[in-house]
């Protein structure tokens, strides 16, 4: 046990700037959480493998060598070909081919597109209705407050997993088995949507409960603001950083209920398939020798969500200011 | 020295006591077998699906006039010998000596009522009765067939028409069949009553079934088991699994990608054998307009030349190579070569892609039109990988395929009669439960309004009809020469390839994996009949 050993403070920390440059960027770089985010080496993979997942999924028709979901482009003929490197590997096929000739990098590059599609608007979803619900019950009080936080109460007894399921199966009774793939979609946003905005409006109502006995809120009642701008302007701006903290985790969440439905069948068609949709139908050849149809699926979707809950972690422990 | 109770401790008693109960529950020959299945035994009712692995379940319990014996030849059943006096009547000798699980008495009656039932609306099997069949009581334990016209090849189809006990059904309001679109389930879907060497002591829909030998069944039993487990295992590698750690022994079937693991495995083999089942794909020619397509006002698959472009993009030897790894045998006709002796006179042409293109031209169609495709999950070997390869086929003709693979219960509850024929276009598999082309020829290809017979064309998803090919089917029912018959049928066989009916696909490999210490009957219409399994010691 040498003092070497032991590791001095992660990197030698640049001198913070004094003088703030001029412009949001320049604040966003000077702040506090700027500077935590370049204190940790973790962090920054983090954020530069996510920033890499969504990149190459917004290019993913310049990238990829076919369209996987078009099946005029999958040649029969070119099925369950190993990946390059190995010795009945093909070109193009770097990471090989599934059972109808689909090129395995092309498919994880089209499913990211649904996987994280599906994940981004599930949260924006799932925020958007809890931040409200949150808002009002807070703000108001009383019997609002009451009949929001007991709906929300009951709701948190349910894995989000089986209220997905049930508002899938739900919405596919009603509309029938066959919906296109749009509508499949937008059935995943809700269905994930609606099974995690408790956590947001139970964050929110919180916040809203401490932040409206302020003076500032006092301030703006006074002055006769209507409680909608009150809600939205004075007290939402104060409620922001764990909003951040559950969206960055949360997003992970609804990218792996998404993988889940899909990986159970009740997710996207097998002609367009996400990330779990690809892990489902490659499963059932892991074990004959063709690993790599569900093995690299796999492993893309395990790093997407583990970056994002590195990122989520930091994100919590940067806006927490008794971790400073 | 001798030892009374009194002497002996409280240990000692105990020790004799657990002895004693091992010896007596624990029979050493007596073993459990454990069959996983892909797909799911819904439903209990034995005429709510014709599907050969739910006939296969259903005949462990319950049983026919007939039976079909380890090569598939017909035997008796319950009627223990018939004659046919007059052409048109047919007389059956029931057994006296048989009993349902209940303890009621086997009779004429169960007899007549189940004609009835087999016939009502709900039943998936009415065609197992010819259009007018009359059933006459003639003593308890005799009873009449009249039939409107000769038929010699009525019993053939008997095996899987198994009888019920009218009283049981009466007292249990089971006197209507369940049919496959029901959703909540009915008394019969959920309870048996029947003949056969198990009885069901409990059914998970889903979850597992659990088969007992019933001790009162009238013949001599071939197995050494005592419980029957199945469980539905749909994920292949699950299945395979299962059946390499031991903890099932018997699966149905193996994919295709496993033969040669679980062969090289040591502790379990793959059964093959060429199946008598035939896949194909059928399109929907009788509506106006299609149910599920882009095209409004008319019926694409009214015109020919779309049904020949269909036929000449789909390359079924690719099939054959890629999705099926080249275990099964593309085929030119809807039966099987083993079931048909002039099948060598057929040969599929081969997959012509830019003459169907220029076919869809032709048609009106450069580029194409969208349509939905109805295909089982967990019904046949890679059922859903061969309509994905077909959906890209037909994409190089410009069709747009909206893919519906669902499992089984959900696409028979769409697309067969009681569901309303709801397709557009599907891929099915059928073996003719006679073994007989006339089976294929009535139900799969009759036209289906037909108000002679009502039960022509009970299968016929794609409401092919010609008139011509209905006149030879009924002339080969009564043609008794045998290759002046066969003549026949090659003739129908004809009209209806010049018609492009159907497109055939294959017939598929049997493919079951069964433990080494497992020994049993492969019959090639695979059905899996335990009650031929012996299962060695432990």
């Amino acid at each position: 046990m040498t003092e070497t050993a032991v590791p001095q403070q992660a990197e030698p920390s640049a001198p913070r700037p004094r003088a703030a440059p001029a412009g949001w960027l320049g604040r966003a770089l000077d702040s506090d959480v700027f500077y935590s985010f370049r204190r940790s080496r973790l962090t920054m993979i983090a954020g530069a493998v996510t920033l890499l997942f969504f990149l190459v999924a917004i290019l993913a028709p310049l990238l990829a060598v076919q369209d996987p979901f078009d099946p005029a482009q999958l040649q029969l003929m070119n099925s369950r070909i190993a990946p390059l490197w190995t010795a009945d590997g093909q070109s193009p096929f770097l990471l090989g081919t599934d059972e109808q000739g689909r090129d395995v990098l092309s498919a994880i590059l089209y499913g990211l597109r649904i996987s994280l599609a599906v994940g981004v608007l599930g949260v924006v979803f799932a925020g958007a209705l809890g931040i409200l619900l949150g808002l009002i019950a807070g703000y108001f009080g009383g019997a609002v407050d009451s009949l929001i936080m007991r709906i929300a109460d009951v709701q948190l007894t349910f894995p989000a997993i089986l209220i997905a399921l049930l508002v899938n199966g739900v919405v596919k009774s009603v509309f029938g088995n066959r919906l296109d793939a749009a509508s499949t979609l937008a059935v995943l946003v809700f269905a994930i949507g609606l099974s995690f905005w408790v956590q947001y409006a139970r964050t929110v109502r919180g916040s809203v409960m401490v932040e409206k006995n302020r003076d500032y809120v006092a301030a703006a009642q006074l002055i006769g603001l209507p409680a909608p701008v009150i809600m939205l302007r004075h007290v939402l701006p104060n409620t922001m950083g764990p909003i951040l903290v559950i969206a960055t985790i949360n997003l992970a969440l609804a990218i792996i209920t998404e993988a889940t439905l899909s990986f159970l069948g009740a997710g996207m068609p097998d002609t367009m398939p996400s990330l779990g949709t690809l892990i489902r139908v490659g499963n059932n050849y892991l074990f004959s020798g063709e690993w790599w149809i569900v093995a690299f699926p796999g492993f893309s979707l395990a790093a997407l969500i583990l970056s994002i809950n590195l990122l989520g972690d930091w994100l919590r422990d940067a806006l927490n200011p008794k971790l400073r | 020295m001798q030892m009374s109770v009194r002497q002996m401790s409280v240990r000692q008693i105990l020790l004799a006591a657990i002895t004693a109960s091992i010896a007596a529950f624990a029979p050493a020959s007596a073993q459990t077998l454990r069959y996983a299945n892909q797909g799911d035994l819904k439903s209990l009712d034995p005429y709510t699906l014709r599907e050969t692995t739910t006939i296969a379940h259903h005949g462990h319990v319950y049983e026919g006039l007939v039976a079909r014996d380890k090569e598939l030849k017909v035997v008796p059943g319950l009627a223990e010998s018939w004659e046919t006096p007059e052409p048109t009547r047919w007389r059956f000798h029931l057994r006296h000596d048989v009993k349902f699980h209940n303890g009621d008495p086997f009779t004429a009656d169960d007899v007549l009522f189940s004609a009835d039932r087999v016939r009502a609306v709900g039943s998936d099997f009415a065609t197992v009765l010819p259009a007018g069949a009359k059933f006459v009581k003639v003593d308890d334990y005799t009873v009449d067939v009249m039939l409107a016209s000769p038929n010699p090849i009525l019993i053939t189809q008997w095996d899987g028409w198994y009888i019920m006990d009218k009283k049981w059904c009466e007292e249990n309001s089971a006197v209507a069949p369940t049919p496959a679109s029901a959703t909540t389930p009915s008394y019969a879907s959920l309870h048996e009553n029947g003949t056969g060497p198990f009885f069901i002591e409990s059914h998970q829909p889903g979850v597992k079934t659990v088969f007992k030998p019933y001790a009162g069944w009238w013949r001599k039993p071939e197995h050494n088991l005592k419980e029957i487990v199945f469980t539905p295992i749909a994920s292949a590698s699950t299945r395979v699994a299962a059946l390499l750690s031991g903890e099932v022994d018997v699966i149905e079937p193996v994919p295709i990608q496993d033969i040669q693991r679980v062969n090289a495995s040591g502790n379990a083999k793959v059964l093959t054998g060429p199946e008598l089942r035939t896949l194909f794909i059928g399109m929907d020619q009788l509506r106006d307009e299609l149910l599920y397509s882009n095209i409004k006002g008319k019926n694409p698959f009214k015109d020919i030349r779309v049904r020949e472009a269909f036929y000449k993009a789909i390359d079924v030897d690719l099939i054959k190579n890629r999705v099926m790894r080249g275990l099964s045998t593309p085929s030119a006709l809807m039966i099987a070569p083993e079931l048909f002796s002039l099948s060598k006179d057929f040969i599929r042409p081969k997959a012509d892609p830019e003459a169907a293109k220029k076919l869809m031209v032709a048609a009106g169609y450069p580029d194409g039109f969208e349509v939905t495709m109805d295909c089982p999950n967990d019904r046949y070997v890679n059922d859903a990988a061969i309509c994905e390869a077909v959906v890209g086929m037909l994409a190089r003709i410009g069709v747009k395929i909206d893919l519906l693979a669902q499992p089984k219960q959900l696409y028979f509850a769409k697309v067969l009669k009681p569901g309303g024929f709801k397709t557009s276009f599907f891929m099915l598999g059928w073996q003719p439960a006679s073994q007989d082309s006339h089976n294929v020829m009535h139900d799969i290809m009759g036209c289906r309004e037909d108000p002679q017979d009502t039960s022509r064309g009970a299968t016929n998803l794609s409401g092919y009809c010609n008139k011509d090919f209905d006149a030879l089917t009924d002339k080969a029912l009564v043609e008794t020469d045998a290759a002046k018959r066969d003549q026949l049928i090659k003739q129908a066989f004809e009209i209806s390839i010049k018609d492009y009916a159907y497109i055939p696909l294959h017939q598929q490999a049997l493919a079951w994996g069964v433990s080494n210490k497992v020994k049993l009957t492969q019959r090639p219409d695979n059905q899996v009949l335990l009650y031929w399994a012996t299962k060695q010691e432990q």
